[in-house]
């Protein structure tokens, strides 16, 4: 095979045409044709996605976008400071709420948990449930605590974060199970036979080794979190047009931005909504690129 | 009587015995206590979000008659309209379209993961695949509004449909869940055991038969729970059908037209200014009780599923 017959496709007609010619008459080649249409029409659409977006919102990627709060007279010089800097404060809040937790809950489950008990059993059905509940109800829970928390009003950061937190607990927790359960066994009793205690094993042997595994998993999860504006709708989040100053200060995310200035029927705005889905797009692509790169490049296979 | 045995060499012995007991940790107890809070935590999520829905929707009845919320139109006061029977047919209609989209296009993708791509090619492959899940769902909403909606469909295809309709959105949606059920069943098809393929290969079959006959039923169970994931994602979805469904509740089953789904219901009414307590705020809880109820049977199938049918190699 030469150099060049890297692709899937170059690669799977090389093996038709060397050997398996069984795999060479029509049904089956319109078989493969209809998985290949298959895998690249999802493909195909991402791409019509971000090259229409492109097309729409380059006249707007300009300074203006993000040095500039959001101005409903001058749809031309509209920004997106407030969303920008907002989804970053969300989005720093909600990994500081959901991470400590969501490693403390696998390591529980995977380490120290005594499968046979009925509460930890009741612990893992339970986990596989809250991964579908839909997040728009994940943002009514928010906002039950919050009320119940005593905040007067909804649409600060700290409303908005645990909504977020709440939706993406549970991948946290299933991903970092799956990290610290591909760490092999001979490392655990090689340090317990060293006379460490189960928790320095943890802390010091397992975790570590499980690192890339729960970081691509976090950072999928918050990429995941970024865009999301279902929940923050049911905490109270609108726009507004300064930058929060605290936990407890009014906020606005860049998808809440996004999905206001939808429903303007002004082609300017949508023009502006199309440059703010740019940047929305970069953050989370730049996201899942850095998870794919760290799982692909950094995880070890023992 | 432990002192007499620790101090002191017993009567008659030369030796002491080491004391071989592990020294207690008060500290570790701790640790293991806090972790052991943090998994019990996420079941209080789960009796906290029916908590949380559940007051609100038994003022909402005490209110509002139940024969009137499980009604196809809306009947009794103007200013409430209670019928929830024409938000569970957006959802269904919406939803039906998406799984027309999503089941062949998932698992066409999964088989030739699975079955044909060389493994560094699926090592790129899948994720790229799965960027299609990662992209914010308002982001699809607006591409179903302006891309899918005004130029597809109403241009390239020249079809009537309104400005808000549901197959855009079903087929944005549709779209958006590919990853979902092409991800799972691609895990259920590698799994199936090698020797199974190579048992097909020597009798005769090709690669297309091989995949079809042998490796799709064997995988069946994780590939049903694939697509029942894929349908409670579709069911939960809210922004799309926000942004590209419309605001009207629609008994028709024409999807050129718009319809309100349950959750669409849910966030245009919080958007708006409801004040608490009125019926009409009460009412979002009432729809949000019967969503979770609706997604958490559908997720209980997709685990007995998995349970029952799972195939042991």
């Amino acid at each position: 095979m030469s150099v060049a017959a890297s692709t899937a496709s170059e690669v799977t007609l090389a093996t038709i045409a060397s050997g398996r010619t069984r795999d060479r008459d029509i049904k089956s080649l319109l078989f493969l044709g209809a998985l290949w249409f298959s895998l690249f029409f999802g493909i195909m659409v991402l791409l019509a996605l971000i090259i229409d977006t492109a097309i729409a919102g380059a006249p707007r990627l300009d300074g203006n976008l993000f040095t500039r709060f959001e101005s409903t007279l001058f749809p031309e010089r509209t920004g997106f400071k407030a969303g920008i800097v907002g989804s970053l404060w969300l989005m720093a809040t909600t990994a500081l709420l959901a991470i400590p937790l969501g490693i403390a809950a696998a390591l529980h489950l995977e380490e120290f948990a005594d499968g046979t008990r009925w509460y930890n059993k009741l612990i893992e059905v339970n986990l596989q449930n809250l991964a579908a509940v839909p997040s728009i109800i994940y943002g009514m829970l928010a906002g039950a605590i919050m009320s119940f928390l005593g905040f007067a009003f909804g649409g600060i950061v700290i409303g908005g974060a645990i909504a977020l937190a709440l939706l993406i607990l549970p991948v946290v927790i299933i991903t970092t199970r799956e990290a610290v359960r591909a760490v092999p066994q001979d490392i655990r009793q090689a340090s317990l036979a060293l006379g460490a205690t189960p928790w320095q094993t943890t802390w010091r042997q397992t975790l570590p080794s499980a690192v890339p595994g729960i970081a691509t998993g976090t950072i999928l999860g918050l990429s995941r979190a970024i865009g999301e504006a279902a929940p923050l709708i049911l905490v109270g989040i609108a726009t507004v047009r300064f930058l929060p100053t605290g936990l407890d200060s009014k906020v606005t995310a860049l998808p809440i931005q996004i999905f206001n200035l939808s429903s303007n029927s002004q082609e300017a705005f949508q023009t502006a909504a199309s440059a703010a889905i740019i940047v929305l797009l970069v953050m989370v692509l730049a996201m899942n690129a850095v998870a794919i790169i760290i799982r692909n490049k950094f995880q070890k296979s023992w | 009587m432990s002192d007499a045995l620790t101090s002191g060499p017993p009567p008659g012995a030369g030796l002491t015995a080491p004391d071989l007991s592990a020294r207690s940790r008060p500290g570790e107890a701790v640790i293991k206590a806090l972790l052991l809070l943090a998994a019990v935590l996420s079941i209080g999520i789960t009796f906290g979000i029916v908590a949380a829905i559940i007051g609100p929707t038994i003022e909402f009845f005490q209110q509002v008659p139940v024969g009137q919320f499980f009604a196809t139109k809306d009947i009794g006061s103007q200013d409430i309209r209670p019928a929830v029977v024409p938000l569970m047919m957006g959802t269904a209609i919406t939803t039906a379209i998406a799984l027309v989209v999503a089941v062949p296009f998932g698992l066409g993708a999964a088989m030739y993961l699975s079955e044909y791509a060389s493994k560094r090619a699926r090592k790129w492959l899948k994720p790229t695949v799965e960027l299609l899940a990662g992209v914010p769902s308002v982001v699809y909403g607006f591409f179903a509004v302006y891309f899918v909606t005004q130029i597809v469909l109403q241009g390239w295809l020249g079809l009537e449909v309104s400005f808000f309709n549901s197959w855009s959105a079903g087929l944005v949606l549709g779209v958006m869940i590919i990853p979902t059920v092409a991800s799972l069943a691609e895990d259920a098809l590698s799994a199936v055991p090698q020797a199974l393929r190579q048992g097909s290969f020597a009798m005769g079959a090709n690669r297309m038969q091989t995949t079809l006959r042998v490796v799709f039923p064997a995988a069946l169970s994780g590939i049903a729970a694939a697509v029942v994931l894929g349908l409670s994602r579709a069911v939960g979805e809210t922004m799309i059908v926000t942004m590209a469904g419309g605001a009207a509740k629609n008994m028709s089953l024409d999807p050129g037209e718009g319809r309100q789904t349950m959750t669409a219901f849910i966030a245009q009414t919080a958007q708006g200014e409801t004040p608490v307590g009125t019926p009409g705020y009460n009412m979002l809880f009432a729809v949000a009780l019967l969503l979770f109820a609706i997604t958490f049977v559908i997720n209980a199938v997709s685990i007995a599923i998995v349970r029952r049918f799972r195939q042991a190699y």
